[in-house]
């Protein structure tokens, strides 16, 4: 009877393996591999489109007998460019289409790492916005075609904060909101906030403008309930946090479910970042991932994705669709003015370039001494080491008092 | 100093299962919000079952989790026996030694070593896909096989050897031995063994991050990779629902090992019975004489 379960237990397990395995054998399905950040492609959840879906039917209609296969998107996450990077560095594993953020790009051109697109096979390239073509760090485009920007505002709650307080950085450094501003955390964007505040150049590689930030976040820490990132939506979305820097979309998402929340872009500056398609080298099928880089540009599937995260679309095809600003304007009167501001109040914004590496060491070194140095915390390994300490007193205890009674007998 | 001990288990309880109770109860939560409970609603539910990328990955969780703890018990149950069996002191305590490796290694040393065997092995043979379902099943069978072996091994210890004798002696075949007695005795180790194989392979992150190819993802990488925005309340839905499907398992694998205590039980007090009986009939044939 047991003998039986084992059995049917291992006739399970390799039916599940050949299951699993579908498509391969036939020889006729090619696997685009598509690696991209998490939640940033409309999936088909919450009655959205597949966009996946939708390609593997046009490609099935319109290319299918042209090339004899049909093709299989599989679609793979990260959680930041670093993982992303990390991943293909190692060589391991292949993907066709990745969509890095800005400085990643300028890193993965400089070791070599993509390929060259050919615009033969990307006519929707035309639709891009001239704005947000030909930047920093991909001078002409020849690896990269963006696909959603966004930048960071300072996210506030009009219950608490008032009108007059807003409009810069300054009222992330405000006093009378101690205990109620939530600051990024992670060394690039939280400098980031100071050095804007603070007039500096985000990409500077000067020591003394770098201690000048750590000074001014030292200034702001007793002031910050806490260093958080994508805790930030809950703290908004329930009140528990009156201001917070984050991206123009996800203000959106926390809107949704808290109508008190305001948001502004500073008038100091602010941070702006691009993510762009790109072809990494290890990349197998370059003309499918093209074409499938060329589908997203289309009309139908730029409008559900940019519904779908609420980050700006450098699309114009996307802004240009009714439907898509009509949701846009349900979500949030002005969110499409926050999306796409008019020319006379453009955002001043910069881009975070990748940073060299003594000035990389220089900012996580000060970032260390901002998070270590805590007033609050003392308490925290004196707890740990009186518990520590009782631990090897009553062992010790233990120890001896067995010893005495062996020596009894 | 009893009512002392009631609040101190209560205390445990409650820190073990309150964030549980809170998971669940936020699951059922009208809206995504995680501060307030804005009312009872299945929304999230119907959600998860619509979000394929969601099921996608547990799926391939399912799979991967079942054919690694299927293929670690086949393995652990082997190397369990093997080792009981071993003649040599020092090699057999040396090998049980070397198979807890796995276990008490860090999974971020296990991870990283398996992607450079893999990656260095992939670019010799010059396979194009270096990482894939398979590589990942291999790690997964590795970190599994000690807790297997740590659950079958002492089953094995345990056990009667004059069971296996005495079938032999009765013409049994020495496999067919194994397979008609030694595997129903340790059977509740191997079922202990599987499950905890499967629990451990469900969950991993770790190792699974670092093995991982590009065509078979994970669901705690899914849910990894969802942090950069929020993680949706569907995914409180699924943890509810896998919470609720693995007391299942668990309540089952302990009915049935209970059972087995009640029938070792019955197998003992026979024994003690029929020596019982052999020792009054020593005695009396002793008199007799």
């Amino acid at each position: 009877m047991k003998n039986r379960f084992v059995l049917a237990l291992i006739f399970c397990c390799v039916l599940l393996l050949s299951s699993c395995n579908r498509g391969s054998g036939t020889g006729k399905t090619v696997t685009l591999n598509v690696y991209n950040w998490g939640e940033y492609i409309s999936d088909g959840s919450e009655g959205c489109l597949d966009v996946n879906e939708m390609f593997e039917e046009y490609f099935e209609e319109n290319y299918a007998e042209k090339y004899g296969f049909s093709v299989e998107v599989n679609y793979t996450t990260y959680a930041s460019n670093e993982d992303m990077y990390n991943k293909l560095r190692s060589g391991a594993a292949t993907y066709d289409v990745i969509i890095p953020s800005d400085y990643m790009i300028q890193r993965l051109i400089n070791e070599d790492l993509l390929l060259p697109l050919n615009y033969d096979n990307i006519p929707n390239y035309e639709h891009i916005d001239p704005d947000y073509k030909n930047l920093y760090y991909d001078p002409d485009n020849t690896y990269s075609i963006p696909y959603m920007y966004g930048w960071v505002g300072l996210i506030y709650n009009s219950n608490v904060v008032s009108e007059e307080d807003i409009g810069s950085w300054d009222l992330m450094w405000n006093e009378s909101y101690r205990g109620k501003i939530l600051q990024f955390n992670n060394p690039r964007d939280a400098f980031g906030t100071a050095m804007y505040s603070l007039g500096i150049d985000v990409n500077t590689t000067d020591h003394e403008e770098w201690q000048a930030a750590l000074d001014l976040l030292q200034k702001q820490k007793p002031l910050v309930q806490s260093y958080v990132m994508d805790e930030i939506y809950n703290k908004m979305k329930n009140g528990s946090a009156s201001i917070a820097a984050y991206y123009t979309g996800d203000f959106l998402t926390m809107y949704e479910s808290n109508d008190a929340l305001g948001f502004y872009y500073p008038k100091e500056g602010t941070n702006v970042y691009v993510d762009a398609f790109c072809i990494p080298t290890c990349a197998r099928n370059k003309e499918i991932a093209e074409l499938y880089i060329n589908f997203l540009c289309s009309e139908e599937p730029a409008v559900a994705n940019a519904e779908y995260t609420y980050y700006g679309s450098p699309n114009l095809l996307v802004r240009e669709n009714e439907e898509y600003i009509e949701v846009l304007s349900e979500v949030h009167p002005d969110a499409v003015s926050l999306l796409y501001p008019a020319e006379e109040d453009k955002v001043t914004a910069t881009y975070y370039h990748a940073l060299d590496d003594t000035t990389q060491v220089l900012e996580n070194d000060l970032w260390a001494q901002l998070k270590i140095e805590s007033t609050q915390s003392t308490w925290i390994p004196i707890t740990a080491w009186t518990i520590v300490g009782t631990l090897i007193v009553f062992l010790g205890f233990g120890i001896i008092r067995n010893k005495i009674r062996e020596s009894k007998y | 100093m009893k009512y002392i001990s009631k609040i101190y288990v209560a205390l445990v309880f409650m820190i073990l299962y309150i964030p549980i109770l809170v998971l669940m109860l936020f699951s059922f939560n009208a809206t995504s919000n995680t501060g307030a409970f804005n009312g009872f609603s299945l929304y999230w539910y119907r959600e998860l079952f619509r979000s394929p990328e969601v099921f996608d990955a547990l799926k391939n969780s399912l799979i991967l989790a079942i054919s690694a703890s299927c293929i670690a018990t086949v393995i652990g149950t082997a190397a369990a026996v093997g080792i009981v069996k071993m003649k040599n002191r020092v090699f057999r305590s040396s090998l049980t030694a070397v198979t807890n490796v796995p276990m008490m290694n860090p999974d971020i040393v296990t991870g990283i070593s398996m992607m450079l065997l893999f990656v260095a092995i992939g670019t010799f043979i010059g396979l194009s896909d270096k990482l894939s379902f398979w590589t990942l099943l291999i790690s997964h069978v590795t970190f599994c096989l000690p807790y297997v072996i740590l659950s079958v091994l002492p089953r094995v210890k345990a056990m009667d050897k004059s069971l296996p004798e005495a079938a032999m002696d009765l013409g049994c075949t020495p496999v067919r031995s194994f397979f008609k007695v030694e595997l129903p005795v340790i059977m509740p180790g191997i079922i202990t063994g599987l499950i905890m194989a499967f629990t451990m392979s469900l969950d991993d992150f770790v190792i699974s991050y670092f093995t991982s190819g590009n065509d078979f993802q994970t669901l705690p990488l899914l849910i990894y990779s969802m942090t950069k925005k929020e993680v949706k309340p569907d995914i409180y839905a699924l943890s509810t629902l896998m919470i609720i499907a693995i007391t299942i398992l668990l309540l089952l694998s302990n009915f049935s090992g209970s059972k087995d205590e009640i029938d070792r039980k019955r197998h003992q007090r026979m024994i003690r019975k029929a020596e019982k009986k052999s020792a009054v009939h020593t005695q009396n044939t002793g008199k007799e004489s």
